[in-house]
């Protein structure tokens, strides 16, 4: 059953799958650093919506929805309006060239990210197997 | 949505006379010794002195230059005031020259800083002009920096639009005094370069007809400069080539055989272009099982794939094509001179295999690996360094 984006469920769901990837376990197996995903509102989306990721040494220790950016702190913090996102979880928008376009807009070491090109298309790939409902 | 950058490019033979009319005040060139005894470096200060401005040159760049050297580079142009600064040579002296122009414009900045994410605001201070002597890295036209992290041993991909230079040089009688070694290792890396342009996931309809011109004309023009460096139909052409190349893979991106290369030149110092090109075929090899479309239509392009040629743009273009376009590079590899496998560099299996962790490990987390066609597993990456070692054909 697909998952509505963005939830709590979607975003535990994309969690478990990097805990089940190897590939991404390898490849962020010295990683430390969580992420909250903004969700902005655009013509397909109204609101805001706010995606906790914990990431550290190549799992995911938890994930959940919040209910504002400050509730827990991380180090990254990725924005981009609703279907940017969509672009990014179907594929369609590279997240490293979203970011070099500011689809993406980045609060955080860019350049610790940079380190780990790998590991950030493993979390894209991981994006890609959950099922999701986007709501239109 | 994406951008493509480019310099003026002032191209072909007398492109060096441009800088007889240039506006300013004081070059410093930024260079290598090795250029500076050519008297390369004489050429171009005979035309600054026509345009009546002073010189003063920067020789310290190494082969893969190093943080430690584009930061005395930032300190000599702080010292000496520039209003343009001239990356004269191939890769690393051009590479160095954008490095220390964003020091020397911004001295807030660490190298490692140097990044597509932010704005520099350049152009307060300086200009850059490049120009190239190798054909070659393409560097004169991209904004990409390498740099080496001397004590981990690792290159570093580094670069802003901004600091992609403002005019690039093209004149042919700068890399006319290249040996037959030097010219074939420098165009073979431009034929990595339009290649994997041409077949990375970044690649564009813009710049597609850019990487394919350019491989159309490496293929046909390095043979000959290899075996004639007097021959400066083939050096024009060759010049002309690795700047299309350059301007196409800078504006799209190289890919895995990069990725491994710049390892290997990290760790074993093995230059850049026969690093690069050693791995080429292998990752054609590795793509073709899985992803051989690309590789397929370019193989059609440029007329070396076997009959029947699969249709351009066609849904799967066919892993024979992407194969033959394998073979076809060896065998220009075979025909200049250069090694096909690792093992013939001399590189001993023993030191080979104890650095492995490492060149996986390195190659796996470049920027370059995630637009590969088919991107490999840490597992397989691993095999790939051992069958590019062997010289043996990738089966799986």
């Amino acid at each position: 059953m697909a998952l509505e984006f963005p939830s709590d469920e979607w975003i535990k769901e994309l969690s478990r799958q990097l805990n089940n990837s190897e590939s991404y376990e390898k490849s962020a197996r010295d990683w430390e650093g969580d992420f909250i995903f903004v969700v902005e509102p655009d013509q397909a989306y109204q609101g805001t919506a706010y995606l906790f990721l914990g990431l550290f040494h190549g799992k995911s220790p938890d994930a959940a929805i919040l209910s504002s950016e400050g509730e827990r702190p991380a180090e990254f913090v990725i924005r981009a309006p609703f279907g940017a996102w969509r672009q990014v979880i179907e594929g369609k928008l590279d997240p490293i060239q979203g970011m070099m376009t500011r689809k993406l807009k980045l609060q955080g070491n860019m350049m610790k990210i940079m380190r780990y090109p790998k590991a950030a298309k493993e979390i894209v790939d991981c994006c890609a197997l959950v099922p999701t409902d986007f709501g239109n | 949505m994406w951008y493509f950058v480019s310099p003026q490019i002032v191209f072909g033979e007398g492109a060096l006379d441009a800088l007889d009319e240039l506006q300013g005040r004081r070059a410093l060139v930024v260079t290598d010794a090795a250029l500076v005894q050519l008297g390369l470096v004489d050429r171009v200060k005979a035309h600054l002195d026509k345009a009546g401005i002073e010189m003063h040159v920067f020789d310290a760049v190494e082969p893969d230059p190093s943080v430690q050297t584009v930061r005395q580079g930032a300190q000599a142009a702080q010292e000496y005031g520039p209003d343009w600064i001239i990356g004269l040579g191939g890769g690393s002296p051009m590479d160095a020259a954008k490095a220390v122009w964003v020091l020397y414009e911004r001295p807030d900045l660490q190298p490692a800083e140097i990044n597509p994410f932010i704005p520099l605001g350049l152009r307060q201070k300086a200009r850059l002009i490049t120009v190239p002597t190798t054909s070659g890295t393409g560097a004169e036209v991209t904004w990409a920096i390498v740099l080496t992290d001397a004590i981990e041993q690792r290159k570093m991909g580094l670069g802003n639009r901004e600091n992609a230079a403002d005019i690039a040089i093209v004149d042919p009688v700068m890399a006319a005094g290249m040996p037959p070694r030097l010219t074939a290792d420098t165009g073979l890396d431009a034929l990595t370069h339009a290649v994997e342009g041409y077949t990375c996931t970044w690649h564009t309809d813009v710049t597609d007809g850019l990487c394919a011109s350019a491989a159309r004309l490496i293929l046909q023009y390095l043979p000959r400069a290899v075996a004639d460096g007097s021959d400066m139909i083939a050096r024009e052409r060759m010049h002309n080539a690795a700047t299309c190349a350059g301007l196409g893979f800078g504006n799209a991106m190289a890919s895995m055989a990069h990725a491994m290369g710049h390892v290997l030149g990290a760790v074993f110092h093995v230059p850049h272009g026969r690093a690069v090109s050693i791995c080429l075929p292998y990752t054609i090899e590795f793509a073709a099982r899985q992803a051989p479309e690309r590789f397929a239509e370019l193989a059609s392009l440029l007329g070396c794939s076997p009959p029947p040629a699969p249709p351009i743009g066609g849904e799967k273009g066919g892993a024979e094509a992407a194969l033959a376009l394998a073979g076809y590079i060896c065998d220009l590899c075979r025909q200049i001179g250069n090694p096909t496998s690792i093992a013939a560099l001399g590189i001993e299996r023993a030191a080979y295999e104890a650095q492995l962790d490492k060149l996986v490990e390195d190659a796996f987390n470049d920027t370059q690996m995630v637009t590969a066609a088919r991107v490999p597993s840490f597992d397989e990456l691993r095999q790939l360094f051992l069958y590019v070692y062997e010289g043996r054909p990738v089966d799986f």
